[in-house]
């Protein structure tokens, strides 16, 4: 949110200057941030995984990997939302389940049926949100309570439906949404529709993060009072934040049915798997920081760490251990970074320095 | 502890979460009687207080580090790595206890510390630092363990087994860790300090509390006691199992008994007593459904809607009790302030 306001940019207010850089200023110090760093780390891998496995360098691989990791990071891009307004969704493993499931019950193998049975997808995933956003803004519980009571309901619900076991696959036209693509392309070959997908989602989230809607959300998830005083509507912010998310998480369902099938077990630990790699991408946890795109970068950056652990020879057992550092060392790094490019030249740095969370109504440090 | 000593306050949280455990017992006691069985039976009984241990034990750390403001995500695999650890040390000779269980704890500790760590001094959210951990050790548990692994010997597996007239011996020793607990809460500065940074950690630092301490201590001491849990766990199935922890979802089921018991998950309000009882509700549930032959997948149903249900009673009674220069218009910023 490197933007100025017009309000903010009267002369006389000298700590803006930093943003009145040039543009080649500018992405500099947006890759300084966290969430511009994500890109630096994508690109690092890419080369790392590249001198380690000659074979990724083709752009039919890359293109494909890229495919395959569109679901994640569709569904890093609904979580981004959420995390961004302040709060957690970790109903997300379960709506990925249940979709998955829905879907391979539903549509069986009657292609007229996949157009309808897909809206009725959607319409659960807009319901799912509804309720974790209604739970959490109206009912006044922790979201990270409602989701988890949602991921325990509708996990339980799941496996109480399918008995725990595999259910029959949807129709082979479904399943290509996941697995298919635009055939001949030059160069890569193939342009798989998820990548398709996740080009045309990542574009709306960017332009959604634009209109008032991102911009308040943002503002929501960095100081909720703030924005309550100066007029957001809180609840239908956040409810709009959570029916992203499980939508996404819907989206990433349909696509996931392309590769693995139908199981109950499908969307195991993608809440999780999702919230660090919107952590990775440099959005920080607790809201108001960070950018929806690095979200989906962090996601991809992830994914190559795996890539290039499996062409390192790394046992794949170790692969947690590795994920785990990671995350750690980057939410440290990028802990330390929002918080000095936050309000540049203004604030003694002592006073920042060891919150991490919204400061409590009453309570407020004395720096405005 | 403030909550139960507020004037003019009818009901504060833990006594609603007490209220509801009694409601949850009558419930009990009426839906098993229907089914034909006696709720209140010795057998019923212990089989009720052998369910709170293990979730209690981790449960009552999990609320220390709450209410420190942080949470600890990685006491399945802590719980997990100290089955496999103590197993093997173990390896069913008698006098191997001693060194296993000093072992066992001694490197819950550690892990303790490097989380207390990496949230005090790396300014990582407890929330990602205990996820990377819990990962690290999930990592390490995958490529050594494979199976099941070691073996207890019997006089560490009567542990599991003894009872005092209905009361397992395990209960006992939760119920004494619980005791030393609240009193440190109570009685000791750190117990004071923990409250204090766990409410506002720049208030705190600012009034000359050494914030980094209560959040070590509380780390310190969330691991040690999910090491309890892990011995309990051993001592019981007779095995270490590198995947005991996760199977049993610990990190979120004890963060749901300790939000359920009343302590605020933003931190700095709460108690033991209030986790004890939360994770006593969950017992009765689950023995209820038990009884009545609920299927496992239904339960979590259930499960999930009391916990959501249960949370939203008293999120609602928080707000209200309110003092008036802490003015709420809506309930929505309460749940903010809460949900960070």
């Amino acid at each position: 949110m490197t933007t100025s306001t017009p309000l903010l940019d009267r002369p006389g207010r000298a700590p803006l200057a930093d943003h009145h850089r040039s543009l080649g200023g500018r992405a500099a110090a947006a890759l300084a941030t966290p969430g511009g760093a994500v890109y630096v780390l994508v690109l690092l891998l890419l080369v790392a995984t590249i001198a380690a496995n000659p074979n990724f360098g083709d752009p039919g691989v890359i293109i494909r990997f890229l495919g395959r990791t569109a679901p994640i990071a569709i569904a890093a891009i609904g979580q981004y939302y959420v995390i961004v307004s302040g709060e957690f969704d970790l109903s997300m493993g379960a709506v990925v389940a249940a979709q998955v499931v829905m879907a391979g019950n539903l549509i069986g193998q009657d292609d007229s049926r996949i157009l309808p049975v897909m809206v009725l997808m959607l319409a659960v995933g807009v319901l799912i949100g509804v309720l974790n956003g209604l739970g959490t803004t109206l009912l006044g519980v922790p979201s990270f309570i409602v989701t988890l009571g949602m991921m325990l309901a509708l996990g339980g619900l799941v496996d109480h439906l399918t008995g725990g076991a595999a259910t029959g696959n949807p129709a082979d036209a479904f399943r290509e949404i996941g697995r298919g693509g635009i055939q001949d392309v030059p160069v890569v070959d193939v342009i798989p529709y998820p990548l398709l997908i996740l080009v045309v989602l990542g574009a709306l989230a960017s332009w959604s993060m634009r209109r008032p809607f991102g911009r308040s959300l943002v503002a929501a998830g960095d100081n909720a009072d703030a924005a309550r005083v100066s007029g957001s509507s809180l609840w239908w912010l956040k409810t709009r934040a959570f029916v992203i998310s499980s939508l996404s998480a819907t989206v990433a369902g349909i696509l996931l049915v392309g590769y693995a099938g139908v199981h109950p077990s499908v969307g195991q630990g993608y809440e999780f798997t999702a919230i660090t790699a919107v952590v990775l991408g440099g959005v920080l946890l607790g809201g108001g920081r960070g950018w929806v795109l690095s979200a989906a970068a962090g996601a991809v950056a992830l994914e190559l760490l795996f890539v290039l652990l499996t062409a390192l020879g790394v046992e794949s057992t170790w692969r947690a251990t590795v994920q785990g550092l990671i995350i750690i060392a980057a939410v440290a790094v990028a802990g330390r970074a929002w918080q000095r490019g936050r309000r540049p030249r203004r604030t003694s740095p002592s006073s920042r320095h060891l919150t991490h969370h919204q400061p409590t109504p009453g309570t407020t440090t004395g720096d405005n | 502890m403030s909550t139960l000593l507020r004037r003019g306050a009818p009901l504060t949280s833990t006594g609603i979460v007490l209220v509801l455990l009694a409601l949850s017992l009558v419930v009990g006691f009426v839906l098993t009687a229907v089914e034909g069985r006696n709720f209140l039976s010795t057998g019923n009984i212990s089989a009720l207080l052998t369910g709170i241990s293990i979730l209690g034990f981790i449960a009552i750390g999990q609320t220390l580090v709450i209410l420190v403001g942080s949470l600890d995500l990685s006491v399945p695999y802590v719980v997990s790595l100290v089955s496999v650890l103590a197993a093997g040390t173990m390896a069913g000779q008698d006098g191997n206890v001693l060194p296993a269980v000093l072992l066992a704890l001694a490197v819950a500790a550690a892990i303790g510390l490097v989380n207390g760590a990496i949230v005090a001094y790396l300014g990582v959210h407890g929330f990602i630092a205990t996820l990377g951990t819990g990962l690290v050790i999930s990592g390490y548990l995958a490529t050594n363990y494979q199976g099941s692994h070691g073996s207890a010997p019997r006089s560490f597996r009567l542990v599991g087994a003894t009872q005092v007239g209905p009361v397992p011996v395990s209960t006992l020793i939760l119920l004494g860790c619980a005791v030393l607990v609240v009193l440190m809460l109570r009685r000791t500065r750190t117990g004071h300090h923990l409250y204090a940074v766990g409410g506002n950690r720049e208030v705190a630092r600012l009034s000359g509390i050494r914030t980094s301490v209560p959040v070590l201590v509380a780390h310190t001491l969330s691991s040690v006691l999910a090491a309890l849990a892990g011995l309990l766990l051993l001592a019981r199935l007779s095995v270490g199992s590198p995947t005991i922890g996760s199977q049993g979802d610990y990190d979120l089921m004890s963060i749901a008994a300790v939000v359920l018991g009343g302590t605020l998950l933003a931190g700095g309000k709460g108690n033991v007593v209030g986790t004890l009882a939360g994770v006593a509700i969950f017992s009765v549930l689950d023995n209820v459904m038990g009884v009545m032959g609920v299927s496992a997948f239904l339960q979590d149903v259930v499960r999930g809607l009391v916990i959501v249900v249960a949370v939203a009673v008293y999120a609602r009674r928080e707000i209200d009790r309110r003092p008036a220069r802490f003015e709420r218009p809506t309930g929505l910023d309460a749940a903010l302030q809460e949900a960070k």
